[in-house]
């Protein structure tokens, strides 16, 4: 008898945890809310760190704020008085300047590194390896060196065009004016760029079937027409998308720049986002930091429209989608 | 390939030979030489003498007559370069595994419990990714600032992932679309809940895409420099490129040795890491391209 109503609270208890598991259960599969539980961690994140502070540097800019000041709502006066400051139109022209000169650098010599690789060749996957290395090494470390081979009297570089090579008889100022440091800022760029754009490419360039190359070949088009009317327009929606992203860094870049030659000498490699950070935090001027900051976004936004528009439409004209 | 296909056997291949040699080759190894070498002149700086470093006339710069480890005893008993590798190592990875958890929920959700306006918040995710964190490092200061985590590596932790979500989530939703949906519906067949079809089946299938977004969330926080140098004003609490910037460069003269012994050190894990994992990384850079 006691076996027996042993037995009969052993069902209820059971049956008790049965239906309490199955409630948890249920909920963990009712979509709505397991759609609410996988998004809320990553939508949280983006919109508390993102966001926000997005639509709050809107704000600032429209302040007075300093560091440890909560400022007063002035309007557009900040973007007034930056956009008749000479160093902020400096930094502007800066800015275009060094995304334009470092895009076209490393978009013309990554891909022909591209082409280079896509040959048959021995090690080849150990090559794509070791020559994307000065991507993956942190910039500021790698910006260290390049200042370090840019210094105007040890500098590697020199020795080697004085020493070595004999092209020149003196030593190069690399980053001691306007133009030479603008060009070695460049330089630096266009070294770390190169590997992204030639690995992206090469990839791209895999997936062009050979059978393509063979027919040009039989049609008899050299091999620049089978570059210009196979390669580029086969590679151009992975390129448009590259370009994109590599235009969007570069503009806003700012850790070679601040670590090589940060801003001078006198302000002539200063570029928007170095003189914002030197404007708000060193300066503590907040509020027209966050002005010089926001006013990156309508040059983001147009580089973006004009790759889209220029490049990435191309993909629909050629026919019905591949994707 | 080459354009005379009806010349004489001998003198084409010797022919197409040098070709091949002139415009593929040569090329090729100046490219090598050229993206390997400040590596190089890192590397050799960190274990050359003073002495030697500023003398070309007495020494050839390309070699080291006498190396010395002098460099490296000064960064790692003199300075706290340990505990700067300690923070960007605690940071990276923070970052890194919070951002897995985060964009493999997302993408699970956006790519399996598909709904109204999936679509949509992928493109919003997609977008967080094209702001740059040089337009958000203001505000974001004073908001770091008033949640007390001025100084603490946490706030690195926190924010990273804003840049990191972006990339892993679009770089998941690609490995999960290609993992077939009848796998899912045996399981739910069988009673599992969608929980358990997440952990049981799509993750174990998804791995080498979570070992592609690790390392690529991993080497981007060790990459990370403006937050960083915004964020932490004490010197035990900075990572390590800001740390080699802001505390080895004293004064007027640069101590370009200890300087490069940071930088090569600074370099060393992440390029380690990179090459355990480096065809992981190459498909990930190409596969988020493509998407």
């Amino acid at each position: 008898m006691d076996i027996a109503v042993e037995e009969v609270d052993a069902v209820a208890a059971w049956r008790a945890e049965r239906r309490r598991e199955s409630w948890l259960a249920r909920l963990f599969n009712a979509r709505p809310f397991l759609i609410v539980l996988c998004l809320a961690p990553a939508i949280g994140l983006l919109v508390v760190f993102l966001t926000y502070p997005l639509g709050l540097g809107f704000w600032l800019a429209l302040t007075d704020s300093t560091i440890g000041q909560r400022g007063h709502f002035v309007g557009l006066a900040n973007f007034v008085s930056i956009v008749s400051d000479p160093v902020f139109q400096l930094a502007v022209f800066n800015t275009i300047f060094y995304t334009a000169a470092a895009t076209v650098g490393k978009f013309s010599l990554g891909l022909w590194l591209a082409l280079l690789l896509n040959h048959h060749l021995p090690f080849k996957a150990f090559l794509r390896a070791i020559v994307l290395l000065p991507w993956i090494v942190p910039t500021v470390l790698s910006a260290i060196v390049w200042w370090w081979m840019y210094s105007p009297q040890f500098s590697i570089i020199s020795y080697l065009l004085v020493n070595v090579l004999h092209l020149r008889s003196t030593y190069i100022d690399f980053l001691g004016a306007a133009w030479p440091a603008r060009w070695s800022l460049v330089a630096a760029n266009v070294w770390r760029g190169i590997p992204f754009v030639a690995v992206i490419t090469l990839a791209g360039l895999q997936t062009i079937s050979p059978s393509l190359y063979e027919a040009a070949l039989l049609d008899g088009a050299s091999s620049w027409q089978r570059f210009r009317f196979i390669t580029v327009p086969m590679l151009m929606p992975i390129l448009s998308v590259a370009l994109t992203l590599s235009t969007l860094f570069t503009f806003s870049d700012f850790q070679l720049v601040y670590a090589i030659t940060n801003g001078g000498p006198f302000n002539t490699t200063q570029i928007m986002a170095t003189l914002a950070y030197q404007v708000a935090i060193p300066g503590s001027q907040l509020g027209q930091g966050a002005a010089i900051a926001i006013s990156m976004i309508p040059f983001l936004i147009a580089l973006t429209a004009l790759n889209y528009f220029g490049l990435a439409r191309r993909k629909w004209q050629q026919g019905p989608a591949n994707e | 390939m080459s354009d005379t296909a009806a010349g004489g056997g001998e003198l084409l291949s010797w022919d197409s030979r040098t070709r091949r040699v002139l415009t593929v080759y040569v090329p090729l190894a100046l490219f090598v030489i050229i993206l390997l070498f400040p590596f190089y002149w890192m590397a050799i700086t960190a274990f050359k003498p003073d002495s030697e470093m500023e003398d070309y006339t007495h020494f050839n710069p390309f070699w080291i007559h006498s190396p010395t480890l002098h460099n490296f005893d000064v960064l790692l008993f003199h300075t706290q370069f340990p505990r700067w590798m300690l923070i960007t190592v605690t940071v990276a990875i923070g970052s890194t595994i919070l951002s897995i958890v985060c964009s493999v929920l997302a993408a699970y959700a956006i790519e399996r419990l598909r709904f109204r306006g999936s679509t949509h918040v992928a493109l919003a995710i997609y977008l967080a990714y094209l702001v740059p964190p040089t337009i958000l490092f203001i505000p974001l200061a004073t908001m770091i600032v008033q949640f007390g985590l001025y100084n603490s590596p946490l706030s690195l932790i926190l924010t990273y992932p804003t840049f990191l979500i972006p990339f892993c989530t679009w770089l998941l939703i690609g490995y999960f679309k290609s993992i077939p949906y009848e796998l899912e519906e045996c399981a739910l067949i069988d009673g599992a809940s969608r929980m358990q079809i997440l952990r049981r089946i799509v993750l174990p299938l998804a791995v080498p895409g979570l070992i592609s977004a690790g390392i690529f969330a991993f080497t981007l926080s060790w990459n990370e420099f403006i937050y960083a140098l915004a964020f932490i004003q004490s010197t035990g609490n900075k990572t390590v490129p800001v740390a080699v910037l802001t505390e080895l460069v004293t004064g007027d003269v640069y101590q370009w040795g200890s300087l490069m012994a940071g930088a090569l050190l600074g370099s060393v894990p992440v390029a380690l890491f990179y090459s355990l994992f480096a065809e992981y990384y190459v498909s990930s850079l190409t596969g988020a391209v493509k998407e």
